[in-house]
């Protein structure tokens, strides 16, 4: 659209000209009532959204403002929670959040680039359809599903076979003794962050493959015309041209991650303490929000303190979106 | 592509060079085929994940699924209970909310595509919406319990409603905008020329032209608040008892799913399989006949 010839945009700027014309003769003949109305609507819809997003943020900070409050600055940093002390502290969740989508975009990005490289370069035309609507269809699936799915089915292969022989293979080596250590329950911080990384698979390799495909099939074909591989093509012409966006869409993918709410709490184990092991229980924001919630009477600190842990998970994912969607503005947009 | 064949000739040049080209040909392709395998490979696992959880459900919740499970209320352990409080529920609540969100949706990508374009606030507002989009819905949930579940002194099913219908509305910004802006301006002038107002050239042709893509969206928002569970859980509640009341507490399939699958009964975790076996196939039906919606269109 934007690269329109002169002509054809002179052209088309005439005929905005001329409808403004006609608008503004036939408001001179007779009132429309309709128009002001409809617009007025469309208008104030748009103005909503941005007044219901202010509210949400306003409604999680006055909420969380007690907690705020009472424990000041160190909410952030403090790693204690003891409901019976109402002792609460950010630090275990925040952590917690952070680890597992850190994680997570790991583990996905390799298998989302590989699903994306896939469908644009390789894949069969006729095959190209039906493979992409299936991983789109994983990103469709309930998150409660995940976790059901991840809590019967992964969590015994992670305490059977992989966790049992990480740790036997780090075993004594320092450092990674401590980092893949404790029991093999099967759940905790590690296979959370698997699930997630599943989880936001889809989104990523269907950003990937979207902006993939904005690259010119000029640049592409003088590039395989000299002899490329098409491995070649994608790490010299299309990874260079799509990087911005490609950032962008793993931007999105941690964005998912971060809020993430059933799956997690199904497979993470629920602790409120940090330990050193990436197979250990903890909790992120979501997960203790949902499952502390039902033990928070209104007007408790432990209520307050559950709303200002709402109120951190949205600054920071507002925070991920926002990046996203700027690196990723200019390219799908076009 | 494979252009190693044809320098494999007589070139010109000493032997030693061209034994150096045939190496360094032969590792270039061998990188690349190793690539594709991984890539393939990546694919295979993506398409094998969807595979093994369509079939967990099927192994475990298939076995359950009966009629019972249509006709009978949630029940206490072992008194052969079934969804159907929590089916209803779910219809109710997913039905309301897209009732509420689809008109604000539709007005806001309205007003994007037809009014505010690239102005100022309409790119906040596409900004807004977008970071919506994929805002943790958590975070509705909670939102909503401030808003209603608070002032309003309980837990109840219309608050669950307006937390769904606050997931919708992103969702179908994103397809209207979207859909209204492949209309060719051509059209746009054509009507206008017959004199007509902008509001009935957006109602009666541009909705119209657009009408396919709009659909599509509703459904995919109508797929995506089906499964929601967690702004559910600090709105609608869930209720183990049948109640279509507003007003009241309402059970929904995912809360319903999560809270018996965390339980130690048998048949309520057999039961939480059916539940979650009937909201997968839902979901992902809705969201094929969405796409193939689309598809006759592009």
């Amino acid at each position: 659209m934007r690269s329109a010839p002169p002509g054809r945009r002179r052209c088309r700027e005439r005929s905005k000209q001329v409808i403004a014309t006609i608008e503004h003769g036939r408001a001179g003949r007779r009132v429309s009532i309709g128009d002001p109305i409809f617009a007025g609507l469309a208008t104030g819809s748009g103005i909503f959204v941005l007044v219901l997003l202010g509210s949400i943020i306003l409604s999680l900070f006055l909420g969380g403002l007690p907690a705020f409050r009472q424990f000041g600055i160190n909410f952030l940093t403090s790693a204690e929670w003891d409901p019976v002390h109402h002792v609460f502290g950010a630090g275990v969740s925040i952590y917690g959040t952070l680890l597992t989508s850190l994680l997570a975009v790991l583990f996905a990005v390799p298998l989302a680039f590989g699903i994306a490289f896939y469908l644009t370069e390789m894949a069969p035309a006729w095959l190209r359809r039906p493979v992409g609507t299936a991983i789109e269809l994983l990103a469709a699936v309930p998150s409660i599903i995940y976790g059901m799915w991840g809590f019967f089915v992964i969590v015994p292969i992670m305490s059977q076979y992989i966790q049992p022989t990480v740790i036997d293979t780090f075993d004594g080596v320092p450092v990674l003794e401590d980092l893949f250590g404790g029991p093999p329950f099967g759940t905790g911080l590690f296979t959370a962050a698997v699930i997630l990384a599943i989880m936001i698979i889809p989104f990523i390799a269907a950003t990937m493959r979207d902006v993939f495909d904005t690259v010119p099939a000029v640049y592409k074909e003088s590039a395989y015309g000299v002899g490329c591989t098409t491995w070649e093509v994608m790490r010299s012409i299309v990874l260079p041209y799509t990087r911005v966006s490609v950032v962008g869409g793993i931007m999105l993918g941690l964005g998912r991650a971060l809020g993430e709410t059933m799956a997690v709490t199904f497979v993470i184990g629920n602790a409120d303490r940090i330990s050193a092991s990436v197979f250990s229980s903890g909790n992120t924001i979501a997960s203790i929000v949902a499952l502390e919630f039902p033990e928070s009477p209104q007007g408790s600190l432990k209520l307050a303190s559950l709303l200002a842990l709402g109120f951190i998970l949205f600054v920071i994912s507002f925070i991920v979106l926002a990046i996203s969607r700027y690196l990723l503005r200019p390219r799908l947009k076009a | 592509m494979s252009t190693s064949t044809a320098i494999a000739g007589p070139v010109p040049g000493p032997a030693r060079d061209q034994r150096i080209a045939r190496s360094l040909g032969r590792r270039r392709h061998r990188a690349d085929l190793v690539v594709k395998v991984l890539c393939i490979l990546a694919t295979v696992i993506g398409l094998a994940l969807l595979a093994s959880i369509l079939a967990t459900l099927i192994a475990r919740g298939g076995g359950s699924l009966s009629l019972a499970i249509f006709t009978n209320m949630t029940r206490p352990p072992g008194s052969n209970g079934g969804l159907l409080n929590a089916i209803v529920g779910t219809l109710i609540q997913t039905g309301i909310g897209t009732l509420i969100g689809t008109p604000i949706g539709l007005m806001v990508g309205t007003y994007l595509a037809e009014y505010g374009r690239n102005s100022a606030i309409a790119n906040t507002v596409r900004f807004v919406s977008d970071v919506l989009l994929s805002a943790p819905s958590i975070l509705i949930g909670l939102f909503i319990y401030e808003l209603c579940v608070v002032p309003f002194g309980g837990f109840s099913g219309i608050a669950g409603c307006l937390a769904l219908a606050v997931i919708v509305i992103p969702i179908v910004v994103r397809t209207t905008e979207d859909m209204l802006q492949l209309i060719p301006a051509s059209l746009r002038e054509a009507v206008m020329a017959l004199g007509a107002p902008k509001w009935k050239m957006i109602v009666l042709i541009c909705y119209r032209a657009a009408k396919d893509g709009i659909v599509t969206g509703i459904l995919l928002a109508v797929a995506r608040i089906a499964g929601e569970t967690a702004p559910l859980l600090f709105t609608s509640l869930g209720n183990l008892n049948w109640s279509v009341d507003l007003t009241q507490p309402m059970a929904s399939l995912p809360v319903t799913i999560y809270q018996y699958a965390g339980s130690a009964f048998e048949d309520w975790v057999d039961h939480a399989w059916v539940g979650a076996l009937l909201i997968t196939i839902g979901v992902l039906a809705t969201n094929v006949v969405a796409r193939l919606a689309l598809r006759g269109r592009r």
